[in-house]
């Protein structure tokens, strides 16, 4: 397979509009000759078929959720960055390229970064114009906000609900397409696989979720904006629904994957409260400007209400393990330590299944500082969510927090135009390995989504269009369908009928995801997963012969829908340890014990500094690695040190 | 369905409708309410008011045709939007807890309904079918004293108050009046509104049941 | 932080189809501890349901973190159930006693179909907002954010209409299945901002007539609606649709449905 970035070369700053000018176009009256399709409807996917819409193509975007507002972006809490320098704090583009390059661990294409900085100042001039209703300030200007150690405010915001405000913009320019005819919205269909013709992507099979029928569309291209795989977890922040089906079905069809083994994992979620619970809740990373972190020094005290416990018999262990950063340290940083605390016996909180993974976060002493009334109005809500969930007030005790897989840097890899390594496949958004690296700062990855939506991919599905000109028809009674369809219909059917049903679809994911979280999570070793390599293959194939699920395909059956994406979990699960594996430095999101120097990751530029692209052979455990090296000629190269 | 093209076409515009001709019979009401005080000056001033009404029939007729007017709209919108709004639920809730609503608001539907009934009775009793013509002192106690009688001026004007005690309150919301700041005078105007015309008219029966007012 | 275990009856509304009839069934939840979440209440009781071979309970959810609308049904005749403010993914067992009878339904509305069990299309509030529930503004040709400063209160007011999710409690709720609350929420947010001046007349009538067109009933000001939101959408964008749709159609000189896109 050969990887080729197509990046534009000369200055930085004039790549994105060299290519830009070097576009092949579509003129307007022929727009409506092509058919888009375009599967999620988030930032990336939403932003993408509305402007898409607009521009006068014609566009088919597919949902799973009921309606197209609903997808997950709608959740992230914190805020939207971009460098417009409206504090007059030094911020520039070129700050916030260098800022995402370097946060991202130096495992990022340059030329895709800096787009992203670049673009990130028209998504705020779009999604005010749209009227998203973003924090002000008095004199009426648009308000900021420093955001994960940032050096500069640059984050834009609508109260603890940045995401949804940014979602509802994007759904109501796509719902202006709609009412205009020129999208066509399918909620509640399910795409479970992809349509090659001639070695281009031409469409894709979906299932309908409420009548199951499953049925092909044709298009003349495709674009897959579905989001990450955190779920692959089983427990994460993301939605129950959010699943990796799609792009794991393009990879099998020869997109290369990249980068699986980089995810985010958020230092501050709810901890479990035991084994039947279904996802993790994310607190605002705000809470640990005030919180202290801590655990009982002694292990017979982790029973003891936090009340109980003395000052002396506490241990502040980021603060005296990073006495600069404190609490502030990293979100990897953080997450690590609580997990090495841990492992130490000395978390707190219930036990599940037999280990106790909480740490105190306590505002004790803000409340003490700064009164309980400051305190509220900068956490109220947040308090109260934790109340609801928890039915503890940390205004009286101290918070429990727990790490959870929050984002997904890896995804299908992708060229500077988003294209994948199959002609007219192309992928957006989270969905895609671009633009963050290793790992992803704080505020970037609605930055991203919009980014890719509303700027990047209208250009480049234009290009691709006006490149090919125009494609062999394509009728549903060719071949490549038929057979299409028939996989798809197989597929269920092999679902419905395993040999020896005995357990939901739930039972084999929570199993799948333990061996993941404990062996792919937050710090790996060669040991364990080469263990879980071992174990995934074993569940795979107890799961396709005892899963059970009742009721028939041929109507609304969410059992069915649930073993679907489980399946490919499963594979994408092995793909994400091989990749860990393989990986022998520690980066980002990615942290191998064996490559560390005094608890720092240890990155390897000399052998590492590459993407892994893998590619399906058939048979999951043995799929081949391909390299993409990444050069650096503006940012080089440093090490991180928090200490 | 086609979109609606006109206000009235709305459920919106037929709850305006619903505001401003309930607004007119209210006010109607308040001032018939403080004609019948006369009932307190004795016979020669509540006849004598009746009298010098007749006196004047445009505003007898002008008045009469605004009234039929209005309630025509009321009653027209009200059924108009009752028919929807019971198609609107389909299925019953086997379960169900109000959360909000108050006894006035639940039971406009009804107390409608017996109040259109009472107007009715009313105008056949003092209006077209009067006992004895041209003496409106005498009808009104003569009437009164009977508690059969007496008792369907009280339940009609029990009905009236709860009525026009949600009407008044959810006009203003209806007609866009909503702000944080005055919604306490929105249900303490149409409390003292309501309150005011109900104690007031049932007054009159009691009065007269009491042996206060007396031929 | 105690941990309790409840034994629960559940009768539960089932509906096979768009247009099967629907009847009441009774399962028992054992075993439940406080800390759960409803819906995870709900998953065990599916789990058991599918291992011993019969048909789990269809519900809408997704986020589960009271964000995305998704969830929703009416508990004990409440939709989203007994907690203020709380969607019912983000209901817990511990709002529960042990012994209860709980009683699940679906949203119920001509407006919003059941598909499945306590499943109900709710595509009928998409089509208020395919209305004009948006401004009209091309990809890329946004004047710069800054240019048009906007009060803070303003601005406020604005995040406040829209907080709505979306999930239709205000119609499941409301007497008259009226989707007034949700309705008034968007107009009111885009009303409120100087961006949204140029279309808001047209907006206000082509919402309210599509909002009408989908068959829900119409606001007889019980407040049930603002009681149900757990975003606490208020009242007063009811008031506020009110006065647009009047004043809309009272200065209307296009005939409502020429507007051209």
């Amino acid at each position: 397979m050969e990887l080729r970035s197509n990046e534009p070369t000369g200055p930085i700053e004039n790549r994105w509009d060299k290519h830009k000018e070097a576009n092949k176009l579509v003129a307007p009256a022929n727009r409506r000759k092509y058919t888009v399709i375009v599967v999620g409807s988030g930032l990336a996917g939403g932003a993408a078929a509305a402007s898409l819409g607009e521009m006068g193509y014609n566009v088919k975007c597919f949902c799973y959720q009921d309606s197209p507002r609903r997808a997950h972006s709608i959740a992230a809490q914190g805020g939207i960055n971009a460098a417009k320098n409206y504090q007059n704090d030094g911020d520039s583009i070129y700050r916030l390229f260098y800022d995402t390059v370097k946060g991202g661990d130096f495992r990022s294409r340059e030329s895709n970064v800096y787009r992203l900085a670049e673009l990130s100042v028209q998504i705020i001039d779009q999604a005010v114009a749209q009227g998203v209703p973003f924090a002000r300030e008095y004199g009426g200007l648009l308000g900021n906000r420093s955001f994960g150690g940032a050096q500069v405010s640059r984050t834009f915001y609508a109260r603890g609900q940045t995401g949804q405000q940014l979602l509802l913009g994007a759904y109501q320019a796509l719902s202006r397409q709609i009412e205009a005819g020129t999208v066509e919205m399918f909620s509640r269909t399910e795409m479970l696989d992809v349509i090659i013709h001639d070695g281009r992507a031409r469409g894709i099979v979906t299932r309908c979720m409420k009548s199951g029928k499953v049925s092909p569309h044709i298009a003349d291209m495709v674009v897959l904006c579905t989001g990450g795989y955190g779920n692959v977890f089983y427990l994460s922040t993301n939605a129950k629904g959010c699943n990796c089906t799609a792009v794991w079905r393009a990879h099998r069809h020869g997109a290369a994957f990249a980068n699986p083994c980089y995810t985010q994992i958020h230092p501050t979620c709810i901890p479990q409260a035991g084994t039947y619970q279904s996802k993790l809740t994310l607190m605002s990373e705000s809470l640990r400007n005030d919180g202290r972190v801590w655990v009982p020094r002694r292990k017979e005290d982790v029973t003891k209400r936090p009340e109980d416990i003395p000052e002396a018999e506490r241990y502040y262990y980021l603060e005296e393990r990073y006495p600069a950063f404190g609490n502030l340290v990293p979100r990897d940083v953080a997450s690590r330590n609580a997990l090495y605390v841990t492992n130490d016996g000395l978390g707190v909180g219930p036990e599940v299944d037999g280990e106790r993974r909480g740490v105190y976060l306590d505002f004790g002493d803000a409340i003490g500082r700064l009164g309980e009334q400051t305190i509220r109005e900068r956490y109220g809500n947040l308090f109260d969510m934790y109340e609801r969930i928890t039915g503890d007030s940390p205004y009286k005790t101290p918070m429990r927090i727990y790490p959870a897989t929050h984002y997904t840097m890896g995804g299908l890899w992708v060229d500077y135009n988003l294209q994948t390594t199959i002609p007219g496949l192309f992928a957006g958004g989270e969905a895609n390995f671009s633009d963050h690296g290793a790992n992803r700062l704080g505020a970037s990855a609605l930055m991203q989504g919009l980014a890719d939506g509303y700027f990047v991919l209208p250009f480049t599905v234009g290009n691709y269009l006006g490149e090919v000109r125009t494609l062999p028809p394509l009728t549903e009674d060719h071949a490549d369908v038929i057979g299409a369809v028939e996989a798809v219909e197989e597929r269920v059917q092999k679902l419905m009928n395993a040999p020896d049903p005995k357990h939901a679809p739930e039972y084999f994911h929570r199993k799948l995801g333990r061996i993941i979280w404990t062996k792919c999570g937050m710090s790996r070793n060669k040991e364990g997963l080469e263990e879980a390599l071992r174990e995934i293959p074993k569940l795979r194939d107890q799961f396709w012969r005892e899963v059970k699920i009742t009721g028939s395909g041929e109507e609304l059956n969410q059992t069915l829908e649930r073993a679907g994406r489980v399946a490919d979990f499963f594979e994408l699960g092995e793909l994400m340890c091989l990749d860990a594996l393989k990986r022998e430095e520690s980066c980002g999101g990615h942290f191998r014990e064996e490559y560390e120097e005094n608890g720092e990751a240890l990155r390897d530029d000399e052998r590492f500094s590459y993407v892994a692209a893998w590619e399906w052979t058939g048979n999951p455990g043995e799929p081949r690695l391909n390299q993409e090296p990444l050069t650096f000629e503006y940012v080089k190269p440093t090490k991180r040190s928090y200490k | 369905m086609q979109r609606a093209l006109t206000l009235q076409q709305t459920t919106i515009g037929k709850k305006v409708i619903m505001a401003l001709s309930g607004l007119i019979i209210v006010g109607f009401t308040i001032g018939h309410f403080l004609g019948n005080l006369n009932l307190y000056l004795g016979p020669e001033a509540m006849d004598g008011y009746a009298e010098k009404l007749q006196s004047l029939p445009p505003l007898v007729w002008g008045t009469r045709l605004v009234l039929l007017f209005a309630l025509g709209a009321h009653i027209s919108s009200a059924l108009s939007l009752w028919a929807r709004n019971r198609q609107a639920r389909g299925s019953r809730y086997q379960k169900r807890k109000d959360l909000a609503t108050d006894y006035a608001a639940r039971t406009m539907y009804w107390s409608g309904p017996i109040l259109l009934l009472f107007i009715i009775y009313h105008l056949l009793h003092f209006t077209i079918l009067p006992a004895h013509p041209g003496e409106v002192y005498r009808n009104v106690v003569e009437g009164f004293q009977d508690p059969l009688i007496a008792s369907v001026y009280i339940v009609g004007n029990v009905a009236l108050g709860f009525h026009i005690f949600h009407g008044i309150y959810s006009a203003f919301q209806t007609l866009g009046a909503n702000h944080p700041r005055y919604n306490s005078y929105r249900r303490d105007a149409a409390i003292a509104i309501s309150a005011a015309i109900t104690i007031g008219n049932l007054s009159f029966p009691i009065a007269v049941l009491a042996g206060i007012v007396t031929l | 932080m105690s941990e309790e275990l409840l034994n629960l009856t559940l009768h539960v509304w089932r509906q096979d189809g768009p247009n099967a009839s629907g009847r009441f069934e009774t399962y028992q939840a054992k075993e439940i501890t406080t800390h759960m979440s409803f819906l995870e209440m709900l998953d065990v009781v599916n789990e058991e349901l599918i291992e011993n071979g019969k048909l789990p309970i269809a519900f809408d959810h997704d986020c589960r973190e009271g964000i995305c609308g998704t969830c929703g049904m009416v508990i004990n005749g409440v939709a989203h159930g007994p907690q203020k403010l709380t969607t019912t993914c983000q209901l817990h067992m511990r709002q529960f006693n042990n012994g209860d009878e709980i009683w699940l339904e679906p949203w119920r509305a001509s407006g919003f179909p059941v598909l499945k069990d306590l499943v109900v299309d709710r595509t009928a509030l998409d089509r208020i907002i395919q209305a004009g529930g948006y401004i009209s503004i091309r990809t890329g040709s946004a004047p710069e954010a800054n240019e048009m400063p906007i009060a803070k209160a303003i601005a406020d007011h604005a995040m406040d209409a829209a907080e709505c999710i979306g999930c239709g409690a205000c119609v499941a709720a409301c007497p008259n299945a009226s989707a007034s609350l949700f309705t008034a929420a968007k107009i009111s947010h885009l009303s409120l901002l100087p961006q949204g001046q140029a279309e808001r007349q047209d907006r206000a009538r082509q919402m309210v007539a599509q909002m009408d067109a989908e068959g829900f009933g119409g606001c007889t000001n019980h407040g049930e609606c603002e009681e149900a939101c757990p975003k606490g959408v208020s009242l007063r964008w009811i008031a506020r649709m009110n006065r647009e749709l009047v004043r809309s159609m009272v200065k209307a000189d296009t005939p409502i449905e020429s507007r051209k896109r």
